[in-house]
């Protein structure tokens, strides 16, 4: 006997209640977190080489405001190319990891060797390496980012359901139609769930270089204005770099959301 | 049809030890006949489908479809699991012409023969759905449609229901008998339930455990077309009782040597 033929009504929209509890409670909360912090500072007078009050951040961030614009667009530059580039790496590491053990086996003492050096130690060194310029700021960005990218990407290439690899089997489709149509799509909430770590650790690594060896950015103006007890300034660069790291991470969320709809909603905990 | 010939399957498991799971299996079913295969859990059904459908190979003996050895994986065989295992970011229509697509053999009336398919198992209306607004149920159907599209004349189904509630179990069972009769072909179900592998089949494969072996084979003489109404009619009646008695019978004297 026929279940109900008609097709089931349109889901309804997402509910207005949860935007306001995805934006604009954030939202307030921040706020109320900087008006605590301006309130603590004028109570107490606290010294503004220590901790500057937020209205103070403002005023003298917004005073070099081509600077702190230049510097972050410097910054974003190393990010994106890092992330970039960790995106191009992982993808085809991931692959090879799960085509075969032996591979698996010949790689895997170089990933977990890429990530026990210390990065900042690494630094310098590659500064003296490769000159002064970007590239060792990307390499450095690089290789804080795309190891949890290779390693979720690499289970979601393993999560396919075993049914679904014999069903290819018996469809006699060849290992390239099983990666492309199968593995791969499967892949895709874990390849997000890794990409949103590894645009949150981009930044991190692009900073962390910029220390060591820049001439601008978010990092570099960190390191400079701490050295001349500029605080404010300081606090300005880290604001900005905070707000660069969530505008990311929220642009990949959505990405997966407009590209991937089945994707997002069942990505899965990994991590 | 399809002959099996003293089938015997061994695999080594992961401590070296050898673990016989089919031994000497032989079996012949017949074109368009609907067999089911009943027996406990470790009797390597599963596996006796797996060598039909060529996923896996005989230790010794042979395997073969209309006289010939299967070696590997034939287009003309279709397969349905326990679990769905639809593609989630694939609307129905697709993934009903998933199996065409691997294959590469879409062509213009692919489509239409997917659609006229999804209307066979009472999913009109259905093709641009996401299988994740599908009830369990209908997400099986699809896996049926998508075991069909490719027109294979052997239909191989492991446990297809066993996932599925009771109700929607008996609802699944003669759904696949109508679909069946629209549509003949050789089926080989593999079941725990005994009342559904007696409602199905032409005859019933009971196997018994460790190693896997063919207890009996029984003859389901009910006519057809069949439904749950029938089951107190004493063609069915005899084969249950027989196939219980086959089955538990095994497992107490195998349980009063164990004490002994």
């Amino acid at each position: 006997m026929p279940v109900q033929a008609a097709p089931l009504p349109e889901k309804p929209r997402k509910r207005p209640s949860a935007a306001v509890h995805e934006v604009v409670v954030p939202l307030l909360v921040t706020l109320a977190a900087f008006l605590v912090w301006e309130i603590i500072c004028r109570l107490f007078k606290v010294p503004e080489f220590l901790v500057p009050a937020p209205s103070r951040i403002w005023v003298d961030t917004i005073a070099i405001a081509p600077t702190v614009l230049a510097d972050t667009a410097a910054t974003l530059k190393t990010v994106m190319l890092g992330f970039l580039v960790s995106i191009i790496i992982s993808l085809p590491l991931a692959v090879m990891l799960t085509a075969s053990p032996t591979i698996a086996g010949a790689l895997y003492p170089f990933l977990v060797w890429t990530q026990s050096i210390p990065k900042v130690a690494l630094a310098p060194i590659l500064v003296v390496v490769m000159g002064s310029n970007e590239l060792p700021r990307v390499v450095i960005t690089v290789l804080v980012a795309f190891f949890p990218l290779v390693i979720s990407s690499a289970t979601g290439l393993m999560s396919v359901p075993p049914e679904l690899i014999e069903l290819s089997r018996a469809c006699r489709a060849s290992k390239w139609s099983e990666l492309w149509r199968i593995r791969l799509p499967y892949a895709i909430p874990y390849i997000f769930s890794g990409l949103k770590v590894a645009i949150s650790l981009a930044v991190v690594g692009a900073v962390v270089a910029e220390f060591v060896n820049a001439d601008a950015g978010l990092g570099f103006l960190i390191a400079t204005s701490t050295a001349f007890f500029k605080v404010p300034v300081a606090f300005g660069a880290l604001i900005v770099l905070s707000v660069m790291g969530v505008v990311l991470f929220q642009l990949v969320v959505i990405a997966e959301r407009i590209f991937f709809p089945w994707s997002s909603g069942n990505t899965p905990v990994t991590s | 049809m399809i002959v099996l010939d003293r089938v015997t399957r061994v695999f080594n498991s992961r401590d070296g030890d050898q673990i016989v799971a089919l031994r000497d299996v032989s079996l012949e079913i017949a074109a368009n006949e609907f067999v089911t295969l009943v027996g406990p859990s470790g009797c390597g059904k599963s596996t006796l489908l797996r060598i039909v459908a060529g996923l896996a190979l005989p230790t010794t003996g042979e395997a073969a479809i209309a006289g010939a050895p299967i070696r590997e994986p034939r287009p003309e065989t279709g397969i349905v699991f326990q679990a769905p295992t639809l593609l989630p970011w694939a609307s129905v229509l697709d993934n009903v012409l998933f199996p065409l697509r691997m294959m590469h053999r879409m062509d213009s009336g692919s489509a239409d023969k997917a659609t006229a398919l999804l209307k066979l198992v009472g999913l009109a209306g259905f093709e641009k759905k996401s299988p994740r607004e599908l009830s369990g149920g209908m997400q099986q159907r699809v896996a049926i449609c998508r075991a069909l599209v490719h027109e294979p004349d052997i239909l191989l189904m492991d446990e297809p229901f066993g996932a599925l509630d009771a109700l929607t179990r008996e609802e699944m069972t003669l759904e696949l008998l109508r679909i069946w009769s629209e549509r003949p072909k050789t089926v080989l179900f593999v079941t725990h339930s005994i009342t559904e592998a007696v409602m199905l089949a032409d005859r019933v494969v009971v196997m018994s455990p460790r190693p896997g072996r063919v207890a009996e084979i029984v003859d389901v003489g009910a006519p057809r077309p069949r439904s749950f109404d029938n089951e107190a009619d004493p063609a069915f009646h005899e084969a249950t009782q027989r196939i219980r008695q086959l089955i538990f019978g095994q497992k107490h004297a195998s349980s009063s040597r164990a004490s002994s």
